[in-house]
């Protein structure tokens, strides 16, 4: 199948996309070059007054007036809705410096919202959100446009997260451990224990504990990393209803971790979760995935319901008032984020990615704290966005008009 | 605490049932197709049916009581329609702020801009596009809206002849841009029924905008880039003058300033939809095209990118209608999909029926499939099938509407689950085999399933486009 045909589309692809990520890299400098370049002459074309010279003559005859129209503008004020709530999200802290008992260089902490997300008209966002980016212990099925900026650190975690770390400008690392899964390779506990120690030598940004899904195999791994790396403030990924809780919860807090809190759409479930955790573990060692789908294959579901759980967090429901994580990644599970489609919709090394963008920003503004990403050029724009939110500059009102007129 | 506080006038959450039946005939007629004036209120007031399937209101005798009715359903976002015919738009005649508190109404239109300095060959071309845009998702078909016509010339003929060219060239309705007043009246004059959106009456041209809105019918934009206090005093003086139609511009920045236009979008539709401010209670526009003012020097795939994405925030942040440049596929692709998941009805979970579906004429050799009933998995597998031309049976299991990987994980999909379908279903009636084929992203049940179903099994690929494939491969070869 790998034909002449194909290869080339593989280097055109590489070449288009690494393309990108050089041109969104520097997008921050070319703008403020325009910028400079573009201020002086910003009136140039904004002058109404002179071009609404009055040649529009008034109609004479419409319909009588009911009352005297206005002559001029109508001053009123504008009082900027803003709201208390009762609520806040609580702040959680991720990885452990070595005077803190961990030996990260670099920690995060999220949460900590007063107000729903970025509505910084309000009060500032407290903390800006993460990205963490996914790390494979094997090879697993990657989409193309993916597949290309990872190949060389395909099956070695270690150069894969230092990649990710000092390329992609990770600020996590999840490392996911599908290798331990029975039905894929079943390595066993002290295996996975010698990948994550590879990771987290190898990078000095907070970790992410990635299981396989099989709610047995997974409390296993956990506890064997857990203890071994004791005091690291990872992030466990994830505690589901079906674990054993109370053992995951204690050693969770025994060690010096924190639980990812994972639920399948549903708040009550995350709810009821939450509190079984609670039994053992402070609120400030939980963060909540409340399960991200893809765009067009139940992201309203995903964005609604996190959107729900934050507002009742800050309405006081204090069960839901957890930073929350999602598995942003799953944008690429849309066959539409991958696919070799029509003409009309290529390149995929473009719709795909974008296609993470999507998912990301969207329940960026439902209030995510924590995304779980892939994609070298999403990240970068997802930090881009969350930069310019967390208190960006103010745009050029005078000359964002010229885009009438603007020759594209 | 005051997200549920709705000053002034009943928020839609409280207007209850009670509220429209009370006004309503009450004569029971079942007129309007309901048992009773009461059931017909209740969906009334879940926005299921407008209050004119109630014939006898409309009668002269009801005429106050039908007044207060439109007053009490009337929403907190103004509709209002632009262009004429089948192709026409409505914007706004939202209800609530977030779509879980009922339902978002009208989708954010998207217009293409094309320009009065365009090469007629380009602008023909993209109006063609715009036009013929569509993509099928669950059943529908997602399209573009509109023609945003741009005047770079400043020349009123120039402005006049393209949008006659474009008038006549399609039914789509038109944004009319251009901030002079003459330029706009010359394109009015080529088109003076279409009832375009005129764009844009700012601080300085408002009085000749409003004429030539009140001349012509036409809804009018009123634009005042980060600056609510004077949009706002734009809007009261534009509603003073007559113009009923607005539609509201904070201004869309693109780099500098984005944290900015997503604060005024949100103000603007909270002082609206929870304050009850009838000047902010207008649809809002925004124009991811801005990025293209300091486009010079990028590469246009990055440009589009931003435009790309911007439109997501924006449809996320309760724009009603958007202004784009990009025609690429990729670029709208993700938009009008978003599009279409924010304004899909919450209330209504997007499944289908489970059970046994047939393709093509099945004997007792077909294979047996199975999928969950989540609507976007069921059709994507289904029109898989059909285009393999295979007879076959897919079971469809109820995993409440959910995909396959979100319900293995949320244990929505199980093996006895499977297992029950199966024994329901009575395929084992209709084939002599027992081999199950499962869904790739489901492997990992495949251990139990064979325990609880006595069915082998055997691991189909992760994505249903891979179905022919697969079944000519591996079922071929297995019987």
């Amino acid at each position: 199948m790998a034909g002449g045909k194909e290869k080339d589309e593989i280097v055109a692809g590489l070449k288009l996309n690494s393309r990108l990520l050089e041109l969104l890299a520097k997008l921050q400098e070319i703008e403020l070059e325009d910028f400079e370049m573009e201020a002086g002459d910003l009136e140039i074309w904004l002058q109404p007054g002179a071009i609404a010279a009055p040649t529009v003559v008034p109609p004479k005859v419409v319909a009588p007036p009911v009352k005297a129209k206005p002559t001029q503008i109508i001053e009123t004020e504008f009082i900027p809705p803003v709201e208390t709530y009762p609520g806040k999200v609580v702040e959680v802290k991720l990885g452990a410096t070595r005077s803190e008992g961990g030996t990260r260089g670099k920690t995060v902490v999220i949460g900590g919202e007063t107000t729903p997300a970025f509505y910084t008209f309000e009060r500032p966002t407290p903390h800006p959100p993460v990205i963490s980016l996914d790390v494979f212990d094997m090879e697993v099925p990657l989409a193309k446009a993916v597949k290309m900026h990872v190949k060389d650190v395909l099956g070695d975690p270690a150069a894969w997260a230092k990649l990710a770390v000092e390329k992609f400008g990770a600020d996590m690392i999840t490392i996911h451990l599908i290798s331990i899964d029975p039905l894929v390779k079943d390595a066993p506990p002290k295996e996975a224990v010698k990948t994550v120690e590879a990771v987290a030598q190898a990078v000095d940004v907070p970790l992410v504990i990635g299981g396989c899904g099989d709610p047995v195999k997974d409390a296993d791994v956990f506890q064997e990393v857990a203890e071994t790396f004791a005091g690291e403030r990872f992030l466990i990924s994830s505690v589901t209803r079906d674990m054993d809780v109370e053992r995951c919860a204690k050693f969770i807090k025994k060690n010096g971790h924190v639980a990812l809190s994972f639920t399948p759409m549903d708040l009550n479930l995350a709810r009821e979760l939450n509190r079984r955790l609670y039994d053992f573990l402070p609120k400030e060692d939980i963060v909540m995935d409340l399960t991200t789908a893809a765009l067009g294959y139940g992201l309203d579901y995903a964005f609604t319901n996190m959107e729900r759980a934050r507002l009742a967090a800050l309405m006081g429901d204090p069960e839901l008032a957890h930073p929350m994580s999602s598995g942003t990644t799953n944008a690429w599970a849309a066959r539409e984020a991958w696919m070799k489609m029509a003409p009309e919709w290529e390149p995929r090394e473009l719709r795909g990615p974008l296609w993470e963008v999507v998912t990301a920003l969207t329940l960026l503004l439902a209030g995510v704290d924590l995304f779980m990403m892939m994609h070298p050029a999403a990240v970068k724009t997802v930090k881009d966005v969350i930069a310019q939110l967390m208190g960006g500059r103010s745009g050029n009102a005078e000359k964002l008009v010229e885009w009438v007129t603007v020759k594209v | 605490m005051s997200e549920r506080e709705a000053k002034g006038k009943i928020g839609v959450k409280e207007l209850s049932p009670i509220d429209v039946y009370k006004l309503l005939p009450r004569t029971n007629c079942k007129e309007c197709g309901e048992e009773n004036c009461m059931a017909f209120a209740t969906k009334v007031v879940n926005r299921e049916v407008p209050i004119e399937n109630c014939k006898p209101i409309l009668k002269k005798e009801f005429e106050k009581a039908y007044k207060q009715l439109k007053e009490l359903l009337k929403p907190a976002i103004k509709e209002v329609v632009i262009g004429v015919g089948d192709r026409a738009v409505k914007l706004g005649g939202k209800l609530v702020m977030y779509r879980h508190e009922l339902t978002y109404f009208n989708p954010t239109a998207i217009a293409i801009d094309v320009t009065d300095e365009m090469p007629e060959e380009e602008l023909l071309s993209r109006i063609k596009r715009t036009e013929e845009f569509r993509f099928e998702y669950i059943g529908q078909i997602l399209k573009l809206d509109m023609i945003a016509v741009r005047s770079t010339s400043n020349d009123p003929d120039k402005f006049k002849a393209v949008v006659k060219k474009v008038a006549e060239n399609t039914k789509l309705p038109m944004v009319l841009c251009s901030l002079n007043p003459n330029v706009l009246e010359a394109g009015l004059m080529a088109a003076p029924k279409a009832k375009p959106l005129l764009y844009a009456a700012t601080k300085d041209n408002w009085r000749e905008m409003a004429e030539l809105a009140l001349m012509y019918g036409c809804p009018l934009t009123v634009s005042a880039p980060n600056n609510l206090k004077l949009l706002k005093s734009l809007a009261k003086t534009l509603v003073e003058y007559g113009v009923e139609d607005l539609v509201l511009d904070p201004g869309t920045f693109a780099g500098d300033g984005l944290a900015d236009t997503l604060n005024n979008f949100t103000m603007i539709r909270r002082a609206a939809c929870k304050h009850g401010d009838e000047l902010l209670g207008f649809p809002l526009m925004g124009v991811p095209m801005t990025v293209w003012l300091d486009s010079a020097g990028i590469a246009q795939e990055i440009v589009k990118w931003r435009e790309a994405y911007l439109a997501a925030m924006l449809i996320v942040r309760f724009a009603d209608i958007l202004i784009m440049h990009s025609l690429d596929g990729w670029a709208l692709l993700p938009n009008v999909i978003l599009r279409q998941n924010i304004y899909t009805d919450p209330r209504k979970p997007v499944a289908v029926e489970p059970g046994l579906k047939v393709f093509g004429t099945p004997d007792e050799n077909s294979p047996v499939m199975f999928t969950t009933n989540f609507a976007l998995t069921y059709y994507t597998v289904a029109s898989d099938i059909e285009s393999a031309k295979v007879n076959a049976y897919l079971l469809v299991v109820d995993t409440e509407g959910i995909a396959v990987d979100s319900a293995v994980a949320g244990r929505k999909l199980t093996a006895e689950k499977v297992a029950d379908a199966l024994k329901a279903s009575r395929i084992e009636n209709k084939v002599k085999h027992r081999k199950l084929i499962i869904p790739g992203k489901a492997a990992r049940l495949s251990g139990e399933i064979e325990e609880l179903s006595g069915w082998q099994v055997i691991v189909g690929p992760r994505d249903s486009s891979d179905i022919p494939k697969f079944l000519q491969e591996k079922w071929q070869t297995q019987t």
